[in-house]
């Protein structure tokens, strides 16, 4: 159009836009959250990690002028809360859900005390790849501005599908998940697979914070993650605990957050609240028609505290 | 409760040395040292509300005598009794600001209750006669620079399109955004705002994607009505869009893409206050004012702002600055949806309480307000 404006079509655009905008921390944090899961313990405190991932990814790229030195340090800071959350859980009649709701609360809280210096000042951001450009239109050029963490994600989840199926180390994890008795059968100590399961899914949760504060709004707040790290974790258990469907869970949960802002800018004004909610909706919609008295869900590792 | 009982032994043995106040009456200078406290919802470099608020509090900081206690992050529940009281009776505060719209009810006018030789002012501008004497509210009419940003918003804009993120639809933002936008129909009488309310004062991930949003519409100037408006102005920079700023000067962030902004001058006010206490006089305990009593100013103009634009805002600003006033929402105002909001012939000048209680957007405006 000639003044440069594209109608209706901002819609779709920004909903596929905010799928690969948005979607990256939901992604890293649920594949995480996966792996954890699939050894069978819940880690909560993942929205505290994504926080801390957030802040030192950063505060790292802010004091290094490398943003890739933050990742690594958003995914190392993730793995070491992960192993506070294994160790605290291999004591004895520790509860994982319990313990996971103290970490985010520290999480978030010692985030938010480490980074308050690093409001103000502006950090080296991650590059983009500049997928838009067979189109000469600028919204789509801006839309498929992708970056290379949510391309890792979306190979990441075949990866780990394969990986849980075939593997040694996938069929270790789920076998702990399953049936802790089978694997000490087997030799094997629970506490160690759950204590690595549990730090690899932190840092897979820590890099999803470098993304928000490194690309995706791209700078460090206190408001950054507003409860994005909670909700991939139950993004996993509408999921099934699927590698494959955490990535179409991301996708729409990043396209319905793009929902309510993309069609308030074409003039559909009324109920935006409703529409800003969308994902919240989402959620709820989903967890009604998938979850059924009469039987336990499907694909839940037998060992999770929740359905044991 | 202990806090209570300790600070009514502590008023007893210091009350004499209390220099702050109204009832105490007048007192040239500060006897002994004093202390003020400043209470924020938020961080206090957030590059918004907070940071402005932090802004006066360092100017109080520079006048010797003056002792100034910060708090951030104190939520609006009675966690902010808590912090008072402990201002008052840890640090010695006499004099307390509040500074969020959601300290003031209850909250704020029972401690002005409890400690009545103190004082109490409050940004949000709430007082009411039935408030405790010793409590004030203040608070700007930051419309007027939004409306100078509008204009030159108006002039910058190529595509005669411009954005707002905007919170929530109470009357204060409406107002903002409905000044904006008059302001650039000064400039281009066709020019329209397109306005995206996020649901809440703090929204990132939301902000981001209304600024992109707006981006895609067509919208080549944005501003913004949120907490913080670092994420509106960065995600709109990268896009190549131009901004005007809100709360503080963002331009650190964004120098090519900052136009001018609407900011807060509480480093004018605050000073201005404490040497109105010192003088013994008291402050009114419901203050107003906008750009002629230095409540609030604009940024300077950015580079990318054009030599007519920037003479069409300083005349408008000088009107704000001239004795007569200058009246923004004037009679025959229309509102999008084609209703006469403001009967030709009346002008609202801005001290008008109907202004307060603004529900529309005015023609120009696209978006609903629910």
């Amino acid at each position: 159009m000639a003044d440069g404006s594209i109608g209706l079509w901002t819609v779709p655009l920004a909903v596929l836009g905010g799928a690969i905008r948005v979607s990256t921390p939901f992604l890293f944090v649920s594949l995480g959250e996966c792996i954890t899961e699939r050894s069978g313990r819940i880690n909560l405190g993942l929205e505290g990690t994504l926080v801390m991932g957030a802040m030192s990814a950063y505060g790292i790229s802010y004091l290094t002028g490398s943003p890739w030195l933050g990742v690594l340090a958003a995914g190392i800071t993730g793995a070491l809360l992960g192993a506070l959350h294994a160790g605290i859980c291999s004591l004895p009649r520790v509860n994982d859900i319990a313990v996971g709701i103290a970490l985010m609360l520290f999480g978030t809280g010692l985030a938010f005390y480490l980074g308050k210096p690093l409001i103000e000042p502006t950090a080296p951001r991650l590059p983009a790849i500049d997928f838009g450009w067979w189109s000469d239109i600028p919204q789509v050029r801006a839309a498929l501005r992708v970056n290379v963490l949510f391309l890792i994600g979306v190979a990441l989840a075949p990866i780990l599908y394969w990986a849980f199926r075939t593997t040694r180390w996938g069929l270790l994890i789920r076998t702990a998940g399953e049936s802790s008795d089978a694997a000490r059968a087997m030799g094997h100590s629970v506490l160690l697979i759950r204590l690595r399961a549990t730090m690899v899914g932190g840092f897979l949760a820590g890099i999803g914070g470098s993304f928000l504060s490194l690309f995706y709004p791209g700078s460090w707040n206190e408001g950054l993650s507003s409860g994005q790290g909670i909700t991939a974790v139950a993004l996993v258990i509408f999921a099934r605990w699927d590698p494959l469907l955490c990535l179409w869970a991301s996708l729409a949960f990043g396209g319905a957050a793009a929902l309510g802002p993309a069609l308030q800018s074409v003039g559909v004004t009324s109920g935006y609240h409703l529409f800003n909610a969308a994902p919240y909706i989402l959620t709820l919609a989903i967890m009604i028609i998938t979850c059924s008295p009469k039987r336990t869900l499907t694909g839940a590792p037998a060992e999770l505290s929740i359905t044991r | 409760m202990e806090f209570g009982r300790i600070s009514r032994r502590h008023l007893l043995q210091g009350g004499a040395a209390l220099t702050l106040g109204a009832a105490a009456g007048a007192r040239p200078s500060f006897a002994a040292e004093t202390t003020i406290g400043f209470i924020y919802v938020g961080s206090r470099d957030d590059y918004g509300y907070n940071q402005a608020h932090a802004q006066g509090a360092a100017a109080l900081k520079k006048i010797p005598g003056l002792k100034v206690v910060e708090e951030e992050k104190v939520p609006e529940t009675d966690a902010v009794e808590k912090t008072i009281e402990s201002m008052i009776n840890l640090d010695g505060a006499t004099l307390l600001f509040p500074t969020s719209f959601g300290y003031y009810n209850p909250h704020m006018v029972k401690m002005a209750n409890k400690f009545p030789k103190l004082h109490f002012e409050h940004c949000g501008g709430l007082w009411s006669d039935k408030d405790p004497k010793n409590a004030g509210s203040y608070f700007g009419y930051i419309d007027e620079a939004q409306y100078i940003s509008g204009i030159v918003a108006g002039y910058t804009s190529k595509s005669g399109k411009l954005g707002f993120v905007a919170a929530k639809p109470i009357p204060q933002v409406l107002r903002n955004i409905n000044a904006f936008a008059l302001g650039a129909r000064l400039a281009n009488p066709k020019a329209t705002t397109q306005v995206i309310f996020t649901g809440d004062w703090s929204m990132p991930v939301k902000e981001a994607e209304a600024t992109n949003s707006l981006i895609d519409q067509g919208v080549d100037v944005l501003t913004c009505h949120v907490d913080g408006p670092k994420t509106m102005v960065e995600n709109a920079a990268r896009r190549g869009a131009m901004v005007c700023g809100y709360h503080v000067n963002q331009s650190p962030l964004a120098p090519k893409a900052y136009l001018t902004g609407a900011e807060w001058n509480w480093e004018a006010l605050y000073p201005k206050f404490v040497k109105m206490i010192a003088a013994g006089e008291s402050i009114p305990n419901f203050y107003r004012g906008g750009l002629k009593e230095e409540i609030v100013k604009t940024s300077p103009y950015g580079e990318a702002v054009s030599a007519e634009a920037r003479k069409h805002a300083d005349d408008v600003k000088a009107k704000f600055f001239s004795g007569d006033g200058y009246a923004i929402f004037k009679g025959g105002l229309v509102d999008n949806k084609g209703k006469t909001v403001i009967a030709a012939g009346t002008d609202r000048g801005q001290k008008d309480p109907e202004l307060e209680k603004m529900d529309y957007l005015v023609e120009g405006v696209v978006g609903a307000t629910s």
